[in-house]
Protein backbone atom coordinates (compact mmCIF):
# COMPACT_ATOMS: atom_id res chain seq x y z
CA UNK A 1 0.00 0.00 0.00
CA UNK A 2 2.21 3.01 -1.11
CA UNK A 3 1.62 6.37 0.11
CA UNK A 4 -1.20 8.34 -1.67
CA UNK A 5 -0.61 12.57 -1.83
CA UNK A 6 -2.59 13.74 0.78
CA UNK A 7 -5.92 15.39 -0.02
CA UNK A 8 -7.86 18.25 1.68
CA UNK A 9 -9.81 16.83 5.38
CA UNK A 10 -13.42 17.26 4.38
CA UNK A 11 -14.88 20.23 5.26
CA UNK A 12 -17.74 20.98 7.77
CA UNK A 13 -21.02 19.73 7.57
CA UNK A 14 -22.73 21.74 5.15
CA UNK A 15 -26.43 22.38 3.40
CA UNK A 16 -26.99 21.05 -0.27
CA UNK A 17 -29.85 21.09 -2.32
CA UNK A 18 -31.65 18.63 -3.79
CA UNK A 19 -31.75 19.68 -7.33
CA UNK A 20 -32.80 16.53 -9.32
CA UNK A 21 -34.66 13.13 -7.96
CA UNK A 22 -34.63 9.98 -10.76
CA UNK A 23 -35.77 6.81 -9.44
CA UNK A 24 -33.76 4.82 -11.93
CA UNK A 25 -34.90 1.06 -10.44
CA UNK A 26 -37.93 0.78 -7.67
CA UNK A 27 -36.00 1.30 -4.11
CA UNK A 28 -32.99 3.43 -5.75
CA UNK A 29 -32.58 7.05 -6.01
CA UNK A 30 -30.01 9.33 -8.07
CA UNK A 31 -30.07 12.39 -5.63
CA UNK A 32 -28.32 15.47 -7.75
CA UNK A 33 -27.25 18.06 -5.20
CA UNK A 34 -26.42 21.54 -5.43
CA UNK A 35 -23.72 22.89 -2.90
CA UNK A 36 -21.77 25.87 -3.72
CA UNK A 37 -18.42 26.49 -3.03
CA UNK A 38 -17.71 23.06 -2.55
CA UNK A 39 -14.12 21.22 -2.10
CA UNK A 40 -13.18 19.66 -5.64
CA UNK A 41 -13.52 15.46 -5.23
CA UNK A 42 -12.01 12.82 -7.52
CA UNK A 43 -13.51 9.72 -8.53
CA UNK A 44 -14.10 6.87 -6.16
CA UNK A 45 -14.81 10.05 -3.09
CA UNK A 46 -17.64 9.71 -1.03
CA UNK A 47 -20.15 11.90 1.10
CA UNK A 48 -21.57 11.17 4.08
CA UNK A 49 -25.47 12.39 4.53
CA UNK A 50 -26.65 13.22 7.96
CA UNK A 51 -30.68 13.13 8.83
CA UNK A 52 -31.88 14.99 12.00
CA UNK A 53 -34.98 14.91 13.85
CA UNK A 54 -36.87 17.22 15.31
CA UNK A 55 -34.85 15.93 18.86
CA UNK A 56 -31.42 15.81 17.34
CA UNK A 57 -31.35 12.51 17.05
CA UNK A 58 -28.96 12.03 14.48
CA UNK A 59 -27.92 9.43 11.73
CA UNK A 60 -25.18 9.50 8.92
CA UNK A 61 -24.53 6.98 6.32
CA UNK A 62 -21.53 7.01 3.23
CA UNK A 63 -22.55 7.45 -0.32
CA UNK A 64 -19.90 7.17 -3.52
CA UNK A 65 -20.42 10.07 -5.87
CA UNK A 66 -21.61 9.04 -9.86
CA UNK A 67 -20.74 12.65 -10.42
CA UNK A 68 -17.32 13.67 -12.46
CA UNK A 69 -15.46 16.84 -10.62
CA UNK A 70 -16.85 18.53 -13.87
CA UNK A 71 -20.16 18.01 -13.02
CA UNK A 72 -21.64 21.36 -11.54
CA UNK A 73 -24.39 19.43 -8.98
CA UNK A 74 -22.96 16.24 -6.84
CA UNK A 75 -24.78 13.06 -8.11
CA UNK A 76 -25.20 10.32 -4.76
CA UNK A 77 -26.68 6.84 -5.60
CA UNK A 78 -28.59 5.55 -3.19
CA UNK A 79 -30.29 1.76 -2.96
CA UNK A 80 -32.58 1.53 -0.16
CA UNK A 81 -31.53 -1.42 2.14
CA UNK A 82 -33.98 -3.99 4.05
CA UNK A 83 -33.57 -2.78 7.77
CA UNK A 84 -32.31 0.69 6.42
CA UNK A 85 -32.78 3.51 8.53
CA UNK A 86 -31.21 6.48 6.14
CA UNK A 87 -31.63 4.75 2.64
CA UNK A 88 -35.50 4.33 3.17
CA UNK A 89 -35.63 8.40 3.67
CA UNK A 90 -33.11 8.71 0.88
CA UNK A 91 -34.99 6.44 -1.74
CA UNK A 92 -38.65 7.20 -0.66
CA UNK A 93 -39.09 10.69 1.06
CA UNK A 94 -36.58 13.20 -0.62
CA UNK A 95 -38.04 15.83 -2.50
CA UNK A 96 -36.94 18.39 -4.82
CA UNK A 97 -35.79 21.39 -3.55
CA UNK A 98 -35.06 19.49 0.14
CA UNK A 99 -31.97 20.26 1.84
CA UNK A 100 -29.79 17.52 3.15
CA UNK A 101 -27.06 18.06 5.64
CA UNK A 102 -23.99 16.39 4.02
CA UNK A 103 -19.83 16.33 4.46
CA UNK A 104 -17.42 15.50 2.03
CA UNK A 105 -15.42 14.83 0.00
CA UNK A 106 -14.09 11.60 1.71
CA UNK A 107 -11.18 9.09 0.82
CA UNK A 108 -7.64 9.54 -0.62
CA UNK A 109 -7.10 5.53 -1.89
CA UNK A 110 -9.75 4.55 -3.25
CA UNK A 111 -9.45 7.24 -6.01
CA UNK A 112 -8.38 7.91 -9.83
CA UNK A 113 -6.85 10.79 -11.35
CA UNK A 114 -8.16 10.40 -14.84
CA UNK A 115 -4.90 10.05 -15.91
CA UNK A 116 -3.05 6.84 -14.87
CA UNK A 117 -4.09 3.55 -16.39
CA UNK A 118 -6.89 2.32 -14.66
CA UNK A 119 -9.11 -0.93 -14.61
CA UNK A 120 -12.02 -0.78 -11.89
CA UNK A 121 -14.34 -3.86 -11.39
CA UNK A 122 -17.68 -3.34 -9.21
CA UNK A 123 -20.28 -5.17 -8.44
CA UNK A 124 -24.05 -4.18 -7.58
CA UNK A 125 -24.43 -0.60 -6.19
CA UNK A 126 -20.26 -0.47 -6.14
CA UNK A 127 -20.34 0.56 -9.90
CA UNK A 128 -21.21 3.86 -8.53
CA UNK A 129 -17.35 5.00 -7.94
CA UNK A 130 -16.70 3.50 -11.60
CA UNK A 131 -19.19 5.78 -13.17
CA UNK A 132 -17.62 8.90 -11.81
CA UNK A 133 -14.65 7.48 -13.17
CA UNK A 134 -16.20 6.80 -16.54
CA UNK A 135 -17.62 9.83 -16.87
CA UNK A 136 -14.18 12.35 -15.77
CA UNK A 137 -12.79 9.90 -18.25
CA UNK A 138 -15.07 11.39 -20.76
CA UNK A 139 -14.68 14.96 -20.15
CA UNK A 140 -10.93 14.55 -19.98
CA UNK A 141 -10.41 12.89 -23.06
CA UNK A 142 -8.76 9.57 -21.26
CA UNK A 143 -10.80 6.97 -21.65
CA UNK A 144 -8.36 4.88 -23.49
CA UNK A 145 -6.94 4.77 -19.80
CA UNK A 146 -9.97 3.43 -18.34
CA UNK A 147 -10.97 -0.01 -18.47
CA UNK A 148 -14.35 -1.24 -16.94
CA UNK A 149 -16.06 -4.62 -15.61
CA UNK A 150 -19.15 -4.97 -13.88
CA UNK A 151 -21.69 -7.12 -12.41
CA UNK A 152 -25.19 -7.29 -11.21
CA UNK A 153 -27.83 -9.54 -10.69
CA UNK A 154 -29.64 -8.82 -13.79
CA UNK A 155 -29.54 -5.34 -16.21
CA UNK A 156 -32.48 -4.45 -14.00
CA UNK A 157 -30.54 -4.28 -10.95
CA UNK A 158 -27.48 -2.91 -12.57
CA UNK A 159 -27.00 1.21 -11.82
CA UNK A 160 -26.47 3.00 -14.74
CA UNK A 161 -26.60 -0.10 -17.41
CA UNK A 162 -26.62 1.78 -19.93
CA UNK A 163 -24.53 4.26 -19.53
CA UNK A 164 -21.51 1.54 -18.32
CA UNK A 165 -22.15 -0.52 -21.71
CA UNK A 166 -21.77 2.63 -23.83
CA UNK A 167 -18.56 3.30 -21.82
CA UNK A 168 -17.22 -0.11 -23.09
CA UNK A 169 -17.50 -1.82 -19.50
CA UNK A 170 -17.66 -5.75 -19.71
CA UNK A 171 -21.38 -6.81 -18.39
CA UNK A 172 -21.52 -9.84 -16.23
CA UNK A 173 -24.83 -10.74 -15.05
CA UNK A 174 -24.84 -13.67 -13.06
CA UNK A 175 -28.68 -14.26 -12.88
CA UNK A 176 -29.26 -13.78 -16.85
CA UNK A 177 -28.15 -14.09 -20.47
CA UNK A 178 -27.51 -11.02 -22.00
CA UNK A 179 -28.78 -9.79 -25.04
CA UNK A 180 -25.03 -10.48 -26.91
CA UNK A 181 -25.75 -14.19 -25.87
CA UNK A 182 -23.49 -13.93 -22.67
CA UNK A 183 -25.17 -17.38 -20.48
CA UNK A 184 -25.95 -16.02 -16.43
CA UNK A 185 -22.90 -16.26 -14.27
CA UNK A 186 -20.26 -14.65 -12.36
CA UNK A 187 -17.67 -12.76 -13.80
CA UNK A 188 -14.77 -14.76 -14.68
CA UNK A 189 -10.87 -14.73 -14.82
CA UNK A 190 -10.92 -15.00 -18.44
CA UNK A 191 -13.69 -11.87 -18.79
CA UNK A 192 -10.97 -9.69 -16.96
CA UNK A 193 -8.16 -10.82 -19.10
CA UNK A 194 -7.95 -9.00 -21.74
CA UNK A 195 -8.08 -5.50 -19.11
CA UNK A 196 -5.32 -6.33 -17.50
CA UNK A 197 -2.32 -4.01 -18.70
CA UNK A 198 1.10 -3.21 -17.05
CA UNK A 199 1.33 -0.46 -14.19
CA UNK A 200 -2.69 0.17 -14.09
CA UNK A 201 -4.12 0.55 -10.79
CA UNK A 202 -7.20 -2.14 -9.83
CA UNK A 203 -10.17 -0.85 -8.25
CA UNK A 204 -12.38 -3.36 -7.11
CA UNK A 205 -15.70 -1.91 -5.36
CA UNK A 206 -18.49 -3.71 -4.37
CA UNK A 207 -19.92 -5.99 -1.06
CA UNK A 208 -17.26 -7.93 0.58
CA UNK A 209 -18.08 -10.96 -0.85
CA UNK A 210 -18.01 -9.49 -4.37
CA UNK A 211 -14.25 -8.13 -3.11
CA UNK A 212 -13.00 -10.90 -2.41
CA UNK A 213 -13.79 -12.95 -5.68
CA UNK A 214 -12.89 -10.23 -8.37
CA UNK A 215 -9.81 -9.71 -5.95
CA UNK A 216 -9.29 -13.21 -5.93
CA UNK A 217 -9.67 -13.18 -10.67
CA UNK A 218 -7.21 -10.50 -10.53
CA UNK A 219 -4.58 -12.00 -8.62
CA UNK A 220 -5.07 -15.62 -10.38
CA UNK A 221 -4.67 -13.37 -13.62
CA UNK A 222 -1.00 -11.82 -11.97
CA UNK A 223 -2.03 -8.72 -11.17
CA UNK A 224 0.22 -8.08 -8.10
CA UNK A 225 -1.91 -7.39 -4.90
CA UNK A 226 -0.05 -4.27 -3.72
CA UNK A 227 -1.87 -2.64 -7.29
CA UNK A 228 -5.40 -3.44 -6.27
CA UNK A 229 -7.40 -1.00 -4.15
CA UNK A 230 -10.43 -1.93 -2.55
CA UNK A 231 -13.96 -0.44 -1.48
CA UNK A 232 -16.57 -2.52 0.36
CA UNK A 233 -19.28 -1.91 0.72
CA UNK A 234 -20.47 -2.59 4.45
CA UNK A 235 -24.12 -3.36 5.62
CA UNK A 236 -24.80 -0.05 6.51
CA UNK A 237 -28.00 1.14 6.11
CA UNK B 1 -30.97 20.84 11.13
CA UNK B 2 -34.08 18.89 10.91
CA UNK B 3 -34.50 16.70 8.06
CA UNK B 4 -37.99 17.30 7.04
CA UNK B 5 -40.32 14.58 8.33
CA UNK B 6 -37.41 12.07 9.49
CA UNK B 7 -38.24 10.02 12.38
CA UNK B 8 -34.92 7.49 12.47
CA UNK B 9 -34.93 4.00 13.90
CA UNK B 10 -34.63 4.30 17.43
CA UNK B 11 -33.10 1.61 19.50
CA UNK B 12 -32.77 1.65 23.29
CA UNK B 13 -30.54 4.09 24.39
CA UNK B 14 -27.29 1.91 25.43
CA UNK B 15 -24.40 3.81 27.44
CA UNK B 16 -21.91 1.96 25.71
CA UNK B 17 -22.89 3.29 22.13
CA UNK B 18 -21.24 6.88 21.23
CA UNK B 19 -22.40 9.53 19.64
CA UNK B 20 -23.72 9.04 16.27
CA UNK B 21 -23.15 5.32 16.56
CA UNK B 22 -25.50 2.86 15.75
CA UNK B 23 -26.32 -0.73 16.74
CA UNK B 24 -25.16 -3.47 13.74
CA UNK B 25 -26.11 -6.20 15.46
CA UNK B 26 -24.71 -10.10 14.72
CA UNK B 27 -23.58 -8.56 11.71
CA UNK B 28 -19.79 -7.51 11.61
CA UNK B 29 -19.10 -5.04 8.24
CA UNK B 30 -15.90 -6.20 6.56
CA UNK B 31 -14.23 -2.62 5.26
CA UNK B 32 -10.45 -2.95 4.01
CA UNK B 33 -8.72 -0.99 1.52
CA UNK B 34 -6.60 -3.69 0.27
CA UNK B 35 -6.39 -7.52 -0.94
CA UNK B 36 -7.14 -9.61 1.55
CA UNK B 37 -3.88 -11.81 2.33
CA UNK B 38 -3.51 -15.03 2.82
CA UNK B 39 -1.05 -15.58 5.92
CA UNK B 40 0.65 -18.61 6.94
CA UNK B 41 0.71 -18.62 10.96
CA UNK B 42 3.57 -20.71 11.06
CA UNK B 43 5.82 -17.70 8.89
CA UNK B 44 4.19 -14.66 10.74
CA UNK B 45 5.94 -12.63 13.41
CA UNK B 46 4.48 -10.00 15.61
CA UNK B 47 7.43 -7.46 16.21
CA UNK B 48 7.89 -4.42 18.57
CA UNK B 49 10.92 -2.03 17.24
CA UNK B 50 12.08 1.14 17.59
CA UNK B 51 12.85 3.40 20.14
CA UNK B 52 13.12 -0.04 22.52
CA UNK B 53 15.70 -0.85 24.83
CA UNK B 54 15.89 -4.67 23.33
CA UNK B 55 13.53 -5.14 20.03
CA UNK B 56 11.83 -8.43 20.27
CA UNK B 57 10.10 -10.83 17.42
CA UNK B 58 7.39 -13.32 18.78
CA UNK B 59 6.54 -16.63 16.32
CA UNK B 60 3.25 -17.48 16.02
CA UNK B 61 3.82 -20.25 18.71
CA UNK B 62 6.07 -17.86 20.65
CA UNK B 63 3.34 -15.60 20.94
CA UNK B 64 1.01 -18.29 22.26
CA UNK B 65 2.97 -19.82 24.66
CA UNK B 66 2.14 -16.06 26.69
CA UNK B 67 -0.44 -15.51 28.98
CA UNK B 68 -3.65 -15.41 27.27
CA UNK B 69 -5.62 -11.99 28.04
CA UNK B 70 -9.68 -11.04 26.73
CA UNK B 71 -11.49 -8.29 25.46
CA UNK B 72 -14.89 -7.87 25.97
CA UNK B 73 -17.48 -5.51 25.12
CA UNK B 74 -17.95 -2.85 21.85
CA UNK B 75 -16.15 -1.90 18.76
CA UNK B 76 -17.04 1.38 17.07
CA UNK B 77 -15.89 1.73 13.62
CA UNK B 78 -15.66 4.94 11.99
CA UNK B 79 -18.72 4.27 9.09
CA UNK B 80 -21.25 4.33 11.83
CA UNK B 81 -21.76 0.97 13.02
CA UNK B 82 -20.96 -0.24 16.58
CA UNK B 83 -20.72 -4.18 17.82
CA UNK B 84 -21.63 -4.47 20.79
CA UNK B 85 -20.97 -7.43 23.32
CA UNK B 86 -17.67 -8.81 21.61
CA UNK B 87 -15.31 -11.13 22.71
CA UNK B 88 -11.93 -11.03 22.03
CA UNK B 89 -8.97 -13.47 22.80
CA UNK B 90 -5.17 -12.94 22.36
CA UNK B 91 -2.23 -11.12 24.27
CA UNK B 92 -1.84 -7.98 25.76
CA UNK B 93 0.24 -5.55 24.00
CA UNK B 94 1.35 -4.40 27.82
CA UNK B 95 3.30 -7.63 27.77
CA UNK B 96 4.86 -7.03 24.33
CA UNK B 97 6.02 -3.28 25.13
CA UNK B 98 7.28 -4.82 28.79
CA UNK B 99 9.46 -7.35 27.08
CA UNK B 100 10.50 -4.49 24.66
CA UNK B 101 11.32 -1.97 27.04
CA UNK B 102 10.20 1.25 25.61
CA UNK B 103 13.10 4.46 26.22
CA UNK B 104 11.66 7.01 28.18
CA UNK B 105 11.22 8.97 24.98
CA UNK B 106 9.15 6.95 23.21
CA UNK B 107 5.30 8.82 22.96
CA UNK B 108 3.82 6.97 20.28
CA UNK B 109 3.64 3.50 18.06
CA UNK B 110 3.09 2.57 14.63
CA UNK B 111 1.44 -0.31 13.84
CA UNK B 112 2.10 -1.54 10.37
CA UNK B 113 0.28 -5.07 9.05
CA UNK B 114 1.76 -7.61 6.69
CA UNK B 115 0.10 -5.57 3.76
CA UNK B 116 1.77 -2.36 3.97
CA UNK B 117 -1.38 -0.95 6.39
CA UNK B 118 -0.21 1.53 9.16
CA UNK B 119 -2.01 3.41 11.76
CA UNK B 120 -0.33 5.75 14.44
CA UNK B 121 -1.79 5.49 18.31
CA UNK B 122 -0.55 7.48 21.28
CA UNK B 123 1.91 4.71 23.48
CA UNK B 124 -0.57 5.70 26.28
CA UNK B 125 -3.56 4.25 24.60
CA UNK B 126 -1.76 0.91 23.98
CA UNK B 127 -0.69 0.97 27.92
CA UNK B 128 -2.83 -0.03 31.33
CA UNK B 129 -4.73 -2.93 29.45
CA UNK B 130 -5.92 -1.08 26.59
CA UNK B 131 -4.91 -2.76 23.45
CA UNK B 132 -4.32 -6.28 22.90
CA UNK B 133 -3.10 -8.90 19.68
CA UNK B 134 -5.68 -10.96 18.96
CA UNK B 135 -6.28 -14.23 17.14
CA UNK B 136 -9.37 -15.20 18.51
CA UNK B 137 -12.85 -13.55 18.25
CA UNK B 138 -15.97 -15.40 20.06
CA UNK B 139 -13.72 -18.05 20.86
CA UNK B 140 -13.19 -19.09 17.25
CA UNK B 141 -9.91 -18.33 15.03
CA UNK B 142 -9.97 -15.16 13.89
CA UNK B 143 -10.99 -14.98 9.86
CA UNK B 144 -8.82 -13.64 7.01
CA UNK B 145 -11.14 -11.28 6.22
CA UNK B 146 -11.07 -9.98 10.03
CA UNK B 147 -7.90 -9.71 9.96
CA UNK B 148 -6.81 -13.10 11.41
CA UNK B 149 -4.77 -14.78 11.92
CA UNK B 150 -3.52 -12.07 14.41
CA UNK B 151 -4.96 -8.75 14.20
CA UNK B 152 -4.28 -5.27 16.71
CA UNK B 153 -7.38 -4.07 18.75
CA UNK B 154 -7.61 -1.19 20.54
CA UNK B 155 -11.33 -0.82 21.39
CA UNK B 156 -11.59 2.59 22.91
CA UNK B 157 -10.89 3.61 19.49
CA UNK B 158 -12.12 3.83 16.04
CA UNK B 159 -12.32 0.72 14.59
CA UNK B 160 -9.27 1.41 11.84
CA UNK B 161 -6.74 1.92 14.85
CA UNK B 162 -7.43 -1.87 15.05
CA UNK B 163 -5.14 -2.96 12.35
CA UNK B 164 -6.12 -6.12 10.68
CA UNK B 165 -2.86 -8.66 9.61
CA UNK B 166 -0.99 -6.56 12.21
CA UNK B 167 2.93 -7.81 12.26
CA UNK B 168 4.91 -4.93 14.10
CA UNK B 169 4.93 -2.24 16.28
CA UNK B 170 7.64 0.58 15.61
CA UNK B 171 7.94 2.82 18.82
CA UNK B 172 8.44 6.49 17.69
CA UNK B 173 8.94 9.94 19.94
CA UNK B 174 6.62 11.92 17.58
CA UNK B 175 3.24 10.97 15.88
CA UNK B 176 3.63 9.90 12.21
CA UNK B 177 0.35 9.30 10.24
CA UNK B 178 -0.45 6.25 9.20
CA UNK B 179 -2.58 4.98 5.74
CA UNK B 180 -6.28 6.30 6.70
CA UNK B 181 -4.47 9.18 8.56
CA UNK B 182 -2.87 10.75 5.70
CA UNK B 183 -6.35 10.54 4.15
CA UNK B 184 -7.82 12.55 6.18
CA UNK B 185 -8.68 10.38 9.17
CA UNK B 186 -8.07 11.97 12.63
CA UNK B 187 -4.93 11.54 14.04
CA UNK B 188 -6.70 9.89 17.46
CA UNK B 189 -9.97 8.51 16.67
CA UNK B 190 -11.76 9.11 20.18
CA UNK B 191 -15.04 7.65 19.36
CA UNK B 192 -16.76 9.66 22.11
CA UNK B 193 -15.37 12.94 20.76
CA UNK B 194 -16.19 11.95 17.09
CA UNK B 195 -13.00 12.45 16.06
CA UNK B 196 -13.53 10.94 12.50
CA UNK B 197 -11.76 13.28 10.42
CA UNK B 198 -8.83 15.88 10.65
CA UNK B 199 -9.91 18.51 12.76
CA UNK B 200 -12.61 17.31 14.72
Amino acid sequence: MTATPSLPAPGPWRRAVVAEVRHPHPRTAALRLELPGRVPHLPGQHYVVRLTAEDGYAAARSYSLASAPSDPLLELFVEELDDGEVSPYLTEAVELGDELEIRGPIGGWFVWDGQSPAVAVGGGTGVVPLVAMLRHARHLGTLDRLRLAVSARTLAELPYADELAAGGAVVALSRQASASGRSAGRLIAAELAPLVVPDATYFVCGSAAFATGASDLLLELGVDPTAVRVERFGASG
Amino acid sequence: MASRGFLGRRRPAREDLPPAQYDVGADWPVLTAEVTPRIDPERWTMSVDGLVEEPRTWTWAGLHEQPESEYQGPIHCVTTWSKLDTRFAGVSVDLLLDAARPRPEATHVLATSTTGYTTNLPLEQVRGGQAWVVWSFDGQPLSRDHGGPARLLVPALYFWKSAKWVTRLTLLDHDERGFWERNGYHDLGDPWREQRYHGD
